[in-house]
């Protein structure tokens, strides 16, 4: 088979050429750029979603870390704040004790103190009031025995008996 | 059919084609020596070549010996003193003279030539035909796929444009599958061979060529098998498009590489032998890359339809169950080929064009790097 190499148009090549530089133009015009729009504006849209999800994600990121920062901080403003109140409470129920411990020890110095000059004026009384019934015993005694003679006579012999004793 | 401008391309293309399908007779004579079956098939596949001033679509022979042709007759448009225009009906394929005004022409061998009324064609000792040859800008049968497929890139490309702003900037239907084609030119042959800053204007002849020759390719695949890339004169002006982008946005250190390609690294008395087989080989070289592509397209085109087109008529020859569904096979495993060889012909042509796009637009700096 022979391969006829030879057809060659010159028509059709200037068809072609009118015909393709037509398209490119209409093409252009009416399609590929606004094709490629569309396509550059999507991808700026896809581009600028995403660093506006990485912003977002970097702010709740910052946010999580304040977050974190204050509650640590928080914690940590409690925690000193119960053990201030710990050591008040402590130190109030120290103080209490030492306090009462003070007014007690006071109290009961004093009650002794009262006591014993109590106690002091009660022995004091009861020698007086003892001394007074001895004289008023030992003046009705004297009294009875000497109410007859036969009686101081022999009160004198026994005084005078005992003197000999000794 | 909500697109308005389909609807109006079929109304065009039925006034246009008023008599859309015509049969044409022709009386064969029965004694007329019949060629054997090989020499009918290479004429056929010969024929299937060519382009025509006729887009037939098949003929046959009926029992009463008669030929009939079924298919568009075509415009014809010459340039003969004036503009003559007729329908490619009035040549009957070939067997009858046209009559325009003082004028006669006939149709021989796919080309048209001025004759006397009754149509004599003179020949040389080569048997080459003598006659004269008005200028034809005939719509012929690659014209008129040319046509359609620049419509058909039209309402696409079109339709996917108006999809964007119709959906918010998403693509809908069959844009869905031509965007990232869209895309990987602009990203991987464009940017990747031109630059990002100067691709931009590149960029609707690149699109335009690369579908344009996918599209072209495929329907030479269909049964209509419009051979239009597989035609010489097409990859022609292709290239030749390539060529004058090529060197009318070239920059001065395009210009500079080609005529002083090795600028200050030698002293320029040292330079001159070198330069006188040098500066030839760049002056060649710019001729040759957009020769090469021209032949590129063409030669693989040509040879995948002649390969397809050869396996089939294999079929008819060898007569027998094995050889027939083994060239079936054949031609079947041949035609998916094509398919991958049309969009890789397309690719190629795209890429090479960006390529040398891509030196012709190269600023200072990076030339300073070679």
């Amino acid at each position: 088979m022979v391969v006829t190499v030879g057809y060659y148009h010159w028509f059709i090549f200037f068809w072609q050429t009118l015909l393709f530089l037509a398209l490119v133009f209409l093409l252009w015009k009416y399609a590929w750029k606004p094709i490629l729009n569309a396509i550059n504006d999507r991808e700026e849209g896809i581009k600028d979603a995403l660093a506006a999800a990485e912003e977002a994600k970097k702010e709740m990121q910052n946010v999580t870390a304040d977050n974190e920062k204050l509650l640590k901080e928080a914690r940590a403003e409690r925690e000193s704040l119960l053990k201030e109140a710990r050591e008040i409470k402590e130190k109030i129920v120290t103080d209490a004790k030492e306090l009462a411990q003070a007014e007690g020890d006071k109290l009961i110095k004093q009650a002794k103190a009262t006591i014993e000059s109590e106690k002091k004026a009660a022995v004091a009384d009861i020698k007086n009031q003892v001394a007074e019934l001895s004289v008023e015993i030992a003046e009705k005694v004297i009294k009875e025995q000497l109410s007859n003679k036969e009686k101081q006579l022999k009160l004198v012999d026994d005084m005078l008996g005992d003197i000999k004793l000794n | 059919m909500r697109n308005p401008l389909l609807v109006n391309f079929l109304l065009v293309f039925t006034i246009f084609f008023s008599v859309t399908i015509f049969a044409n007779e022709s009386e064969m004579n029965s004694d007329e020596t019949k060629t054997d079956l090989k020499t009918e098939i290479d004429e056929y596949i010969q024929h299937h070549l060519k382009d025509s001033h006729d887009f037939s679509l098949f003929s046959y022979t009926d029992d009463d010996e008669v030929t009939h042709h079924v298919g568009f007759p075509l415009p014809v448009i010459l340039w003969d003193n004036g503009l003559v225009v007729f329908s490619s009906s009035k040549f009957h394929h070939g067997e009858e003279v046209v009559a325009s005004g003082n004028n006669h022409y006939k149709l021989y061998h796919g080309k048209i030539y001025k004759t006397d009324a009754s149509g004599t064609i003179n020949y040389d000792p080569d048997h080459h035909a003598t006659n004269i040859k008005p200028l034809d800008f005939s719509i012929t049968k690659s014209v008129m796929m040319i046509l359609i497929t620049g419509f058909l890139m039209f309402l696409l490309f079109r339709g996917l444009a108006k999809s964007y702003s119709r959906n918010g900037g998403i693509a809908k239907g069959v844009g869905r599958f031509f965007e990232p084609i869209i895309i990987y030119i602009r990203d991987d042959i464009a940017i990747a061979t031109i630059g990002e800053k100067k691709h931009q204007k590149y960029m609707p002849f690149l699109l335009t060529i690369f579908f344009f020759i996918w599209f072209l390719n495929m329907f030479g695949l269909t049964p209509l098998g419009v051979n239009v890339t597989g035609n010489i004169a097409i990859t022609t002006a292709l290239a030749i498009l390539t060529f004058l982008i090529t060197n009318f946005t070239g920059t001065k250190t395009y210009w500079k590489h080609l005529f002083d390609p090795l600028g200050s690294s030698m002293p320029w008395y040292a330079k001159i032998p070198l330069y006188v087989i040098l500066i030839p080989i760049e002056v060649l070289g710019i001729f040759i890359k957009p020769f090469s592509l021209l032949i590129r397209l063409y030669a693989n085109m040509q040879a995948g339809h002649i390969v397809i087109m050869s396996l089939i008529g294999l079929m008819f020859l060898f007569k027998n169950w094995i050889g027939s569904s083994l060239s079936f096979g054949l031609a079947f495993a041949i035609s998916l080929i094509e398919i991958l060889v049309a969009v890789l012909q397309a690719y190629i042509f795209t890429m090479l064009s960006a390529l040398y796009f891509g030196f012709a637009s190269e600023e200072h700096e990076h030339a300073e790097a070679h």
